[in-house]
């Protein structure tokens, strides 16, 4: 118990100090990045209180889909920050190995039976609610963001299966010593 | 010797969404850092959400946990769009910049 209790105040002390240094931080990207330390420790939190499978959800959607996002974003849009080129390719060991590391834990978890009967049967519209938010995000973020060049070729599939032999073709008969 | 109780949970979570809201407040640069801030807020939300289903044995607070959760990246991904958009159109993200529809 005693553990439990020195891993909650680690815990929270890491999650508001990195919370605290989200708003602090001059360089956006350093708050990214503290904003997934806060998420990291919130999920230590999650598994000390005993929600296993929402700190997974926490670090997998937060810090695996959110967050890159978020530095995505940072880093496309903001021009300052010339300091941050590195290698991408030291990192991808050690972020292979997160990785699998997150995906065992993930299928290990079997705390996930009892939430999985609450929320499969009885909230099972909550669920699909949720679903549909997502979806509609996705839309509505792919609506805002895409953009035709107006210089660019595009493939028009209509148009290609539109195509019949009779329009695609033009066959003339040409006698012999005369030209088209 | 302490243990954990509820009001610790709280403590974070109140300590988390303060934070959150002066983020919003006091955020002058650029708006990236405002939505991380409404993302520290969805957090402590969260941390509440869980430490009552802790504490009352009643799954129903992580299930809310989960809806909140997908909300919270919903709202991400449409407010990241917007941002681009945005920069697109007008080369900053400054907080300043944004009053063009002020009447």
């Amino acid at each position: 118990m005693i553990v439990a209790t020195l891993f909650f105040y680690l815990f929270a002390g890491i999650c508001v100090a990195s919370g605290f240094m989200v708003i602090a931080a001059r360089n956006p990207v350093h708050s990214v990045l503290f904003l997934i330390l806060a998420f990291v420790n919130a999920a230590g939190l999650f598994v000390i209180a005993g929600a296993e499978f929402l700190a997974m959800i926490l670090i997998v959607v937060y810090v695996g889909a959110v967050a890159v996002l978020f530095l995505f974003v940072v880093m496309m849009l903001d021009v300052d920050f010339t300091q941050l080129r590195q290698g991408f390719l030291n990192y991808l060991p050690v972020g292979a190995l997160v990785g699998i590391v997150f995906l065992v834990e993930l299928l290990l978890v079997v705390a996930t039976w009892a939430l999985g009967l609450v929320l499969y049967t009885r909230y099972i519209y909550y669920f699909q609610a949720a679903g549909l938010v997502l979806l509609v995000a996705m839309i509505g973020a792919i609506v805002l963001t895409l953009r035709h060049k107006p210089n660019v070729r595009r493939q028009n599939i209509a148009e290609q299966n539109a195509r019949t032999v009779k329009t695609a073709i033009e066959i003339r008969h040409v006698r012999p010593g005369d030209g088209i | 010797m302490m243990v954990i109780s509820l009001g610790h949970y709280l403590a974070v979570a109140a300590i988390l969404f303060t934070l959150g809201i002066f983020g919003i407040f006091l955020n002058r640069k650029n708006v990236i850092v405002i939505l991380m801030s409404i993302e520290l807020i969805l957090l402590a939300v969260n941390i509440n959400l869980v430490a009552f289903s802790t504490h009352l044995g009643d799954l129903v607070g992580q299930v809310f946990a989960l809806v909140v959760l997908t909300v919270a990246a919903a709202e991400a991904a449409i407010g990241l769009a917007i941002l681009a958009v945005y920069f697109r159109n007008r080369g900053s993200i400054e907080v300043e910049d944004v009053n063009l529809m002020k009447g």
